[in-house]
């Protein structure tokens, strides 16, 4: 067997256990005795845990690992760190220590483990912080993720569920990785596509957040496992509702083409399931519909501002490389949760 | 009347599955696919509302659903790639086609470009936009499906495309080679004469 790479079964945040069960689960969990220091923890649904250490200074926990999704194991470890770096950023935080995680078969070749970690060290080196350490398991398949602390000022953190009437949304990454590597496992992907996909989801969020340092950001949060809808939801948060202008959402082109294909992970399926509570698509094509529920690995921010800001934020964006756009605002409570239209 | 069996496959093998049965039907028809999860279920449903075909579903077990889908005469046909709209060929006349290698070298020459030039015709294959039906291998082509082989991806991805791999036992057997099968079914030689002599097209590279 060619031992240089590896098996994938459908990895990355396609892996992700669905939402919708997982609410069920956490809502039974027992609570200890309230700490007001605990500024966000997982009663919000948000990226990463906040814990203030003092009135400058708190702490940003979050941890990620998964499946590969690609064989390359030097690209795969780098995805994996930058998906699990990209909670700090969701934050508004500065990530400073790396713990890896890892799950490797024993009779597997120890390269294969050391290129993993090679493209995971790279990536939090670029994040400007430091492996401090980490635990490894054996395990029958190989597993990879960083639990990742980073600091932010404790007045100065982005919840993902405080965003205004009237704000507009900003979104970083193209949105299909997830249906282009699915695409990728039965061998119907193009190498082009494949390619940008990997481009995309090995960027880090660091730049994106680096640019948001200059506005007034409302909201944010990062789109991985439960697509652009879930995470859109867990930002509207039955508080608020929202429109997308599915035309303006940056995606890449060949997720369309294969959705049309209908090469679709299970965990899209579920996404799609979770979201006919609150989401409504209106003239919205099946195969856009798709790209939008697309669990993705690694995906882009999503930012709430003022509509005032937006065009500024969305230039800077672009200068610095990325495929940001404006896809959709806020609203007070209408009738419908996310309300998706094709134009 | 096809049956597929989806049983252990992750999404969106099964479905990849179907459409190759519903390809193989060649007009109207029912396929059957058995799964063992209810999301495959409704990923298998969500590609038949959205073909217009008739689609019922039914629990067995636990973990077994079969999922019947019914594809009427003026039905689209799964998934016309571009580039097989550019094929010119009357319906019906799909090949059954058959790859038989007997040899892990091709062609008569060089021993290492033989190999180079294997490796890169099973790639090929992959690529095609007509894939074949199956590939059987026997005598010095059955190393080729074995451990060390540098075509199990290739062969991996064509087995998951649903191309038929079998691979002769008694090959295996002689060349020491019965535990390191990593792809493809055992066969015997009834299957092997039955196989080629049904064959509408059998390419030997």
């Amino acid at each position: 067997m060619d031992q240089t790479k590896l098996f994938c079964k459908g990895g990355g945040c396609t892996a992700k256990l669905g939402a919708g069960i997982l609410s069920r689960v956490l809502e039974h969990l027992p609570h200890g005795p309230e700490d007001a220091n605990l500024l966000v923890g997982y009663d919000s649904k948000d990226d990463g845990a906040v814990y203030r250490l003092n009135a400058d200074q708190a702490l940003v926990h979050t941890l990620d690992f998964f499946p590969p999704m690609i064989d390359d194991p030097y690209a795969f470890g780098q995805i994996a760190a930058a998906n699990a770096l990209s909670d700090i950023y969701a934050m508004g935080g500065e990530v400073k220590t790396a713990l890896n995680i890892v799950c490797f078969p024993e009779t597997m070749d120890l390269n294969v483990l050391g290129e993993i970690m090679r493209g995971g060290a790279e990536k939090v080196i670029e994040a400007g912080g430091i492996i401090a350490g980490g635990h490894s398991i054996a395990d029958s398949d190989v597993k990879y993720g960083l639990s990742v602390t980073g600091v932010v000022r404790p007045d100065q953190y982005y919840a993902n569920n405080t965003a205004q009437p009237g704000d507009r949304l900003i979104l970083t990454k193209r949105l299909g990785v997830g249906i282009i590597c699915t695409a990728n496992r039965v061998g119907e992907a193009s190498p082009q596509a494949m390619e940008a996909a990997v481009q995309s989801m090995t960027t880090l969020n660091r730049y994106a957040a680096q640019c948001c340092k200059a506005f007034d950001i409302h909201a944010c949060t990062d789109i991985t496992g439960f697509g652009f809808l879930g995470h859109l939801h867990e930002m509207t948060d039955r508080k608020r509702s929202c429109h997308i202008h599915a035309k303006q959402v940056p995606i890449f082109e060949e997720a369309l083409a294969y959705a049309d294909e209908f090469l679709l992970t299970a965990a899209g399926q579920r996404n799609r399931n979770h979201a006919e509570g609150f989401a409504r698509f209106e003239g919205v094509p099946f195969a856009m519909e798709e790209v939008l529920l697309d669990p993705q690995t690694s995906g882009g921010l999503l930012i709430a501002l003022a509509q005032a800001e937006a065009p500024q934020l969305v230039q800077q964006l672009r200068q610095i490389g990325l495929p940001a756009a404006i896809v959709g605002e806020i609203e007070e409570t209408a009738d419908v949760e996310i309300r998706i239209t094709n134009d | 009347m096809i049956q597929v069996n989806a049983m252990g496959d992750t999404c969106p093998v099964p479905v990849v599955k179907t459409k190759n049965a519903i390809r193989d039907l060649n007009g109207a028809g029912v396929v059957e696919t058995l799964v063992d999860n209810a999301i495959a279920v409704q990923n298998l449903t969500k590609m038949a509302n959205q073909k217009g075909y008739g689609v019922k579903s039914e629990r067995l077990a636990e973990n077994r659903f079969k999922v019947i889908m019914t594809i009427g005469e003026g039905a689209a046909p799964p998934e016309p790639t571009q580039d097989e709209c550019c094929l010119i060929s009357p319906p019906g006349t799909q090949k059954n086609t058959v790859i038989v290698i007997d040899d892990d070298r091709m062609g008569d020459g060089s021993d290492d470009l033989g190999k180079t030039l294997m490796k890169g015709f099973i790639y090929a294959l992959g690529q095609l936009d007509t894939l074949p039906k199956m590939l059987l291998f026997y005598n010095g082509g059955v190393v080729l499906a074995c451990e060390g082989s540098p075509c199990l991806d290739d062969l991996n991805s064509l087995q998951a495309q649903g191309v038929n791999i079998l691979v002769c036992g008694t090959c295996l057997n002689f060349y020491d080679l019965a535990d390191k099968l990593q792809v493809g079914e055992v066969t015997n030689m009834y299957v092997i004469a039955e196989t080629m002599t049904q064959a509408d097209l059998i390419v030997k590279p």
